[in-house]
């Protein structure tokens, strides 16, 4: 991966854990940890798994070691609660 | 039977509980209370002449043709202007009144040409018509005297045609342009006799004037004295097919009138949900383009983008394509190719596009371009409400007591709801303006805005909070509603987080630059001044705190009481006609059609069951990502139907290195665009006018898309998607777009009660449709949210990395004008250019002295990312330190200049804050100049005789 897209995916990273943990919702960690689960794809993933954690934030940090370790925490917040198979409500439509 | 007008039922439709019965001719009828006689007796079958009055404007009682006797009433009373009373008698027929009405009539027809033959409203004119029904046989003043015979006919309009010889001066138009529009551009000039019809002052022809050319008083003309130049022509129409436009998310429902398979006009659908019989320039007048000579109707291919095009078959470029797919993925993986839908185009052709990517790529690299306007919108208001739909319809703004405009500029971008925002303003509703920029709507004609607080671009939810904390703080939550509809806990927290001093409007106006004295007043007034009701655009959601912001929007909704009835809400103004089906039908990488994520082993078990294969269970990859994985050589082939990724993408640059990098990019499009430079294959699509399906507007509303001509180019857009995908190794056999909903239907619980045939029969429904709601659903979060109570989430300001600084002193803002459609793909290619030719950069009078620059100037206008030239417009509408420009054409390159920020969420890129210099220039920019030499380049298509560019 290159340095330039290697560093979209830190400041992404570190985009996402501010503003969870600014949210005061839970525990930011897994808050950032899920949402990068359920939105990142997963070269994106290995990508930053590999990558040097010391540069990111510390919740950031804490986020990508949990989910390194092949974590899949549960939804967080209704941001990423999905509809089941025959559910319907959950919309996020842009 | 063949052409027929709609039916116009004179005056206005009258609801109330209360039925009166009367007699009209010997025959009882029976009516709400209030309607008028003239109406009483049209929708009963009968008629009564009549020329002032239509049935989408207030009546009037001028041309006295409509006159009626009354038992027990004195003379003749107009019917227009007569409510119906119980028990009442009328005579629509008598030997007096058919004198009254044919010499009305003669007064009319003395002082009007005689050439119905040849005039272009011949069969199609209500004057006409009333002669006719009058018995009228001469006109016993002759025709020597006074007239206005000799006016000259006024064709500055691009679309339409002012005869003022052929006016009656019945003023429709001008009651169109007030009531119906709210533009106030028409008047009547002089009095007596030498009235006439003015577009403004006694010099200004219809162009030169304040009018829109939405139509409405085309429409509203009972002559020739307003009509459309197709008319003139073509000739008159046969049918009518009802179809849903394509430009906006307002959808507005239209008559396409055509000739065989010559589209004649569009006029507006009376009983459109959406639009209610109103349309704007676009819609009405703006399909040209459909058979534009710059349409590509034949598939291309090219092994390499500096290579001219060669035309082939349709056979040969799904070979070829399917072939370098396949030799992609066997060499790359799946994860290697992706596509985007389109949100221009149908449900049913969105579906199969994300099916397409899904069951035969195997990935779900599939996006759409939700990705770069409404994301946030998606993320925000699932978070606090459960649900992103947008709470309310349209009519819903007809109960509103203060509407709240954040940055959204309506009157330019959703024109036709604008004009209902109007309609309910001049009757006294209030409205608050959030907005850098000073627009139409804050004053326009009787319409005043009580407060616009010039926000400084970037600090939305600086602003919010701090509307949050005078409501709080001053006691002017809606306790009731938050106990009884959200978690008061949560409530607790929020409160106590926007009461600090540090979120108060005086402690951040420094960074808001909204006076905190005006910010008060309208937190203040948008908390108790009755029904409020949020309208929001792409000024909340193109930044980089853009899902936060809508989190705010909804928290103060919330904290008012302001949801879950009519007249209120939180409505986000989608931009395409068909973005919310776009995400309805699975676009985005990591949901399947209905909002259910990949992961959900149940959810991917039914669809693989469904479509017979094995799908990929991880989320796939966004746009911007889709173009990093590009550069980065892991992502190879893009198919792009029906979006302009490097017109309307932000950093232009980076997205020509991430198409450059790729080996394959497939264009479906109806012209060669920005992103077809970088195309290896071109296939022809087809138009809205050329194919069967269903867009969904912004109000959840599901309309239907009528074909009424065979494609151009050969076949509907989803026949190309399925050539493609069997091309690939699938079976798929849908005969018609009924068959793909009913695929939907199976296997989406939110359309499970819908299909073509239904559709039919009803017209339009919201969704949800099914068991639990047969008949669709208007308003969301009535007795309660649909995901239990509504939820309060802290938004801090967290401002954006993209800093002003000596070198980039001021903030570049973009927006849309109304002419014009997002890139302009269709409207460059049709009358609007006339309008709006190039995109201006609009600079206050401070900034352009300081610069030394005047209007109609060139000026080089550089960020970090990049520089563009474009010309300048010195205005006040902008604030000091703020510059506005549009993109809609390719020649201004606007989003070289636009960064690479985005929502922390949703990577909804951050348009709307870039900073900027403008210094005084001679001429384009190198990139700019490259640009175009590349589009030339790229548009040769070999074996034509002439190698100018296609544009």
């Amino acid at each position: 991966m290159s340095s330039d897209t290697l560093s979209r995916l830190r400041y992404m990273a570190n985009q996402i854990a501010q503003n969870i943990e600014s949210m005061g919702e839970g525990d930011p960690v897994l808050g950032t940890a899920d949402h990068i689960d359920k939105f990142w794809d997963p070269r994106m993933k290995q990508a930053i798994f590999a990558d040097d954690r010391s540069v990111l934030s510390p919740v950031a940090r804490a986020a990508i070691d949990h989910l390194a370790q092949g974590a899949h925490p549960p939804p967080q917040s209704r941001a990423t609660e999905f509809n089941a198979v025959d559910e319907v409500g959950h919309s996020d439509a842009g | 039977m063949g052409y027929e007008r709609q039916a116009d039922f004179g005056t206005p439709e009258v609801k109330s509980d209360k039925l009166v019965t009367l007699t009209i001719d010997n025959r009882e009828v029976t009516v709400p209370a209030g309607t008028t006689v003239m109406r009483a007796a049209a929708v009963n079958g009968g008629s009564i002449p009549k020329l002032c009055a239509t049935d989408n404007m207030k009546q009037f009682g001028s041309c006295r043709l409509c006159l009626v006797e009354i038992e027990g009433a004195r003379g003749t009373p107009a019917s227009c202007t007569t409510p119906v009373a119980e028990g009442m008698v009328v005579q629509t027929q008598t030997p007096r009144l058919e004198k009254l009405r044919r010499g009305v009539m003669e007064l009319y027809i003395s002082d009007h040409p005689l050439d119905c033959l040849t005039c272009s409203s011949n069969n199609d004119c209500e004057l006409q018509e009333q002669a006719a029904n009058v018995g009228l046989r001469d006109v016993r003043y002759g025709y020597e005297g006074a007239n206005h015979l000799d006016a000259g006919i006024d064709a500055s309009n691009p679309y339409f045609d002012f005869d003022p010889t052929k006016c009656i001066v019945c003023s429709r138009c001008v009651r169109a342009c007030d009531e119906v529009q709210g533009t106030f551009a028409l008047t009547v000039d002089g009095r007596g006799f030498a009235s006439v019809i003015s577009a403004g002052q006694t010099h200004d022809d219809f162009l030169s004037s304040e009018c829109v050319s939405c139509g409405a008083c085309v429409q509203a003309c009972p002559t020739d004295a307003l009509q459309e130049k197709s008319v003139k022509e073509i000739g008159l129409p046969e049918r009518s097919v009802v179809t849903t436009c394509a430009y906006c998310g307002v959808g507005c429902t239209f008559r396409a009138e055509m000739r065989g398979e010559q589209l004649v006009r569009m006029i507006p659908w009376k009983d459109g949900k959406a639009n209610r019989g109103h349309s704007c320039v676009k819609g009405r007048f703006a399909y040209g383009y459909t058979n534009h000579q710059d349409r590509i109707l034949n598939p291309m291919i090219r092994e390499s983008i500096d290579q001219p095009w060669r035309e082939v078959s349709w056979e040969e470029a799904i070979a070829y394509t399917a072939n370098k797919l396949r030799q992609i993925k066997e060499t790359h993986g799946a994860g290697a190719l992706g596509g985007l839908t389109s949100s221009r185009c149908t449900n049913e052709e969105t579906y199969l596009v994300q099916k397409l990517i899904r069951a035969t790529f195997g990935t779900n690299n599939v996006d759409t371009c939700a990705r770069v306007c409404h994301s946030p919108t998606g993320y925000g208001l699932k978070t606090t409400f459960g649900t992103s739909a947008g709470t309310q319809d349209f009519d819903s703004v007809m109960d509103c007591d203060v509407m709240m405009v954040i940055g959204a500029n309506p009157t330019d971008a959703h024109p036709v709801f604008a004009s209902r925002m109007k309609r309910r303003l001049r009757q006294g509703a209030k409205l608050i303006v959030i907005d850098p920029r000073r627009i139409d709507l804050v004053r326009s004609p009787h319409i005043q805005a009580e407060h616009h607080l010039p926000v400084q671009p970037g600090t939305n939810v600086a602003v919010l909070t701090s509307m949050a904390h005078v409501i709080v703080t001053e006691g002017l939550a809606d306790e009731d509603f938050i106990r009884a509809r959200c978690d008061w806990d949560e409530y607790q927290d929020w409160a106590r987080f926007v009461s600090d001093e540090r979120h108060s409007p005086e402690f951040l106006e420094p960074v808001t630059r909204v006076p905190a004295d005006e910010l008060r007043k309208a937190a203040r007034l948008y908390a108790t001044g009755g029904n409020g009701a949020i309208y929001y655009g792409l000024g909340v959601t193109e930044h980089s705190q853009g899902s936060s912001a809508v989190i705010a929007i909804a928290n103060l909704a919330m904290c008012t009481g302001n949801i879950g009835r009519p007249g209120v809400g939180v409505n986000p103004l989608r931009g395409q006609n068909n973005v919310q089906g776009s995400c309805d039908m699975g676009s985005f990488p990591h949901e399947l059609p209905g909002y259910r994520h990949i992961h959900d082993d149940e959810v991917r078990s039914l669809f693989e069951k469904d479509w017979g294969v094995t799908l990929d269970k991880e989320p796939g990859l966004r746009i911007n990502n889709m173009l990093d994985a590009a550069i980065d050589g892991t992502f190879k082939a893009l198919y792009v139907q029906g979006e302009d990724i490097m017109q309307s993408d932000p950093n232009t640059q980076h997205v020509a290195a991430g198409l450059e990098a790729m080996e394959l990019v497939i264009m479906h499009d109806l012209f060669l665009n920005e992103t077809a430079n970088y195309a290896h294959v071109f296939l022809p699509g087809s138009t809205f006018l050329e194919k069967n399906g269903t867009f969904i507007n912004a109000e959840r509303r599901i309309q239907p898309v009528r074909k009424v001509m065979e494609p151009a180019n050969g076949y509907e857009d989803w026949q190309v998607t399925q050539m493609l995908a069997n091309a690939l190794g699938a079976d798929w056999n849908y005969t018609h777009p009924s068959e793909i909903i009913d695929e939907i239907a199976r296997l989406t619980p939110t359309f499970a009660g819908f299909s073509w045939e239904r559709l039919q029969k009803i017209g339009s429904v919201q969704w949800p449709v099914n068991d639990m709601f047969p008949d669709g659903s208007p308003v969301m979060h009535v007795e309660e949210f649909v995901r239990g109570k509504g939820k309060f989430v802290v938004t801090e300001y967290i401002p954006t990395d993209e800093k002003t600084g000596p070198r980039f002193p001021l903030l570049l803002t973009t927006g849309r004008i109304l002419s014009q459609y997002n890139v302009g793909a269709q409207t460059r290619r049709t009358g609007n250019v006339l309008w709006h030719d190039e995109d201006l950069l609009e600079i206050h009078p401070a900034d352009a002295e300081n610069r030394g620059l005047k209007t109609g100037d060139w000026v080089k206008l550089a960020s970090r990312t990049g520089e563009t030239t474009l010309r300048v417009l010195v205005t006040d509408r902008v604030a000091p330190g703020v510059v506005y420009t549009t993109f809609h054409h390719p020649s201004t390159q606007a989003n070289v200049v636009t960064t690479d920020y985005s929502d922390w969420a949703t990577n909804c890129p951050e348009y709307k804050v870039t900073a900027v210099q403008v210094t005084p220039s001679n001429g384009p920019t190198e990139w700019q100049t490259e640009q175009a030499e590349l589009t030339e380049r790229s548009r040769r298509i070999a074996g034509t005789t002439e190698m100018e560019p296609a544009e």
